[in-house]
């Protein structure tokens, strides 16, 4: 009888692994690449806002294809594109889209709409930049002060933005990173803003909508600097050439410009504020 | 939402599933070969393996995306970001682990069982059957850390999976980007769903070690 037992409890086991095994090929066999789904590579920010879930589903249906969104960050974007490992990207770069260009992995850039960096820093703001409407200026001052200064350091379009916000304000990348009030987190936005919130008397650079769907938690940080000049933040779609699916990666970007969306992403809201402009016209 | 956490769940439970038996199906007679028999060299490889338990997960990550990368030796399988990919990066961490653990249990009680049944008269395959019989508790153990490992892991899925939604996401990256988007609450339910998992599927191999330490 135990034996029986036993032997009926091996052939179960055996049946469950087999079983487990044959679901394995099937699903293997079937989630290969099948030349009717597209890969969009895009930038958390974006992806964060919960926009892309509102508007993918529309392309979708229309096209009758999947789209794979991931979400990455501007840098990672772009070498998923330069590999061929995704067929579209969402970014917010213009330099190094135009770099991508140049050097042949995209054949055009559509710009699709665009938001707000803002230099955020807490309430009690120490360095005494609120209000101030120079991005540069204000960067220049947070050194002087000697503030604390949380950057991204990931490679991202948010820490490229910065970057070059320093060099426009003539402070040596090299001397800022060398300081110990410039934490490099190589995070996130979000995890970036919440590390600033956290250290409470940091200042960082955030795009705006990411600050917005987290503002709740972010208690110690208040919005300080505006620059509409320096701190616009341009998102762009870009089909990426030699693409697995290249027609529809063109047609996600002819769609994604038009009116109509266009017009969605105007109208798509975080708890209530409005965080993307569009503002679709070809370049290059 | 909730038809959403079910497939992430499941598809959790199949991809690790699916890597811890693979992976041991491979590493299980592996580990028995090398916990029976003595050869030179055998300390370096049980060094080697051991240190691969610490294999970092964006490494095996970040070696299967360059190999299945369209530009990599592998680009032609189209398997970056599915499932499979997933498996394949689980399965390198898995397998290390699995088949160091085999070893020590099997070598344990090898020395005792492999005379006993060789005086009985069993031949090699008959040895290796019986030890691996008595080794049971150890080499199911062996299981459970490899399949607690899988399930676990994050930094490799993420990269060869993509963490995309309906497709690729699965637990542990759900609980990063939900983190990431300050859903705190969201992100500690997957925690407990995912400890829920890893009970269930330890509670019944458990049922399987218990049998083998009565008989």
């Amino acid at each position: 009888m135990f034996s029986d037992g036993e032997d009926r409890g091996k052939k179960i086991a055996v049946v469950i692994i087999v079983a487990i095994l044959i679901i394995t090929c099937i699903i293997a066999w079937r989630s290969v690449y099948s030349g009717d789904e597209l890969i969009l590579a895009t930038t958390t920010s974006t992806y964060d806002s919960g926009l892309l879930d509102e508007i993918v589903p529309m392309f979708e249906e229309e096209h009758d294809v999947r789209v794979r969104v991931m979400a990455t960050g501007t840098g990672q974007a772009l070498a998923l594109g330069e590999r061929g490992d995704a067929d579209v990207l969402l970014v917010h770069s213009p330099e190094k889209e135009e770099e991508f260009i140049d050097s042949g992995h995209g054949n055009a850039r559509y710009e699709v709409m665009y938001n707000e960096y803002v230099i955020v820093g807490p309430s009690d703001d120490p360095a005494g930049i609120r209000g101030m409407d120079d991005a540069e200026a204000a960067f220049e001052l947070l050194y002087e002060e000697g503030a604390t200064f949380c950057s991204r350091g990931d490679d991202s379009g948010t820490h490229m933005k910065e970057l070059d916000i320093w060099e426009g304000a003539d402070i040596e990348k090299d001397e800022i990173e060398g300081s110990d009030r410039y934490r490099s987190l190589g995070q996130g936005m979000g995890d970036t803003l919440r590390t600033a919130n956290e250290f409470g008397d940091a200042y960082t650079l955030a795009d705006e909508s990411t600050y917005i769907s987290l503002k709740e938690d972010l208690v110690e940080l208040d919005i300080l600097v505006r620059d509409e000049e320096t701190l616009f933040n341009q998102y762009s779609v870009i089909p990426v050439s030699g693409a697995r699916n290249s027609e529809t990666a063109e047609d996600f970007a002819q769609w994604i410009v038009s009116d109509e969306i266009q017009g969605v992403i105007d109208e798509y809201t975080v708890k209530g504020e409005r965080i993307f402009t569009a503002n679709a016209k070809k370049t290059i | 939402m909730t038809a959403e956490i079910i497939h992430i769940t499941l598809l959790s439970i199949f991809v690790s599933i699916s890597a811890t038996l693979l992976a041991s199906a491979m590493a299980v007679p592996l580990g028995t070969i090398m916990g029976l028999h003595k050869f030179r060299g055998k300390e370096i490889i049980r060094t080697i393996t051991y240190t691969l338990y610490g294999f970092p997960p964006v490494v095996a990550g970040l070696i299967i995306y360059l190999m299945l990368s369209r530009e990599g030796p592998l680009g032609s399988l189209n398997l970056l970001f599915t499932p499979t990919a997933m498996i394949l990066a689980q399965m390198v961490l898995v397998f290390p682990i699995v088949t160091g653990l085999t070893m020590s249990s099997v070598s344990d009680v090898a020395k005792d069982v492999k005379e006993t049944a060789m005086t009985l008269g069993a031949d090699r395959w008959q040895t290796a059957k019986t030890v691996l019989n008595e080794a049971r508790v150890g080499v199911i153990s062996a299981v459970m850390v490899g399949f607690g490992r899988a399930i676990a892991e994050v930094g490799a899925v993420i990269m060869v999976g993509g963490n995309i939604r309906w497709h690729t996401r699965v637990l542990t990256t759900a609980i990063v980007l939900e983190t990431r988007r300050g859903n705190f609450q969201y992100a500690l339910i997957l925690g407990g769903i995912l400890l829920s998992v890893a009970l269930i599927v330890f509670f019944v191999l458990k049922r399987y070690q218990d049998k083998g330490v009565r008989t």
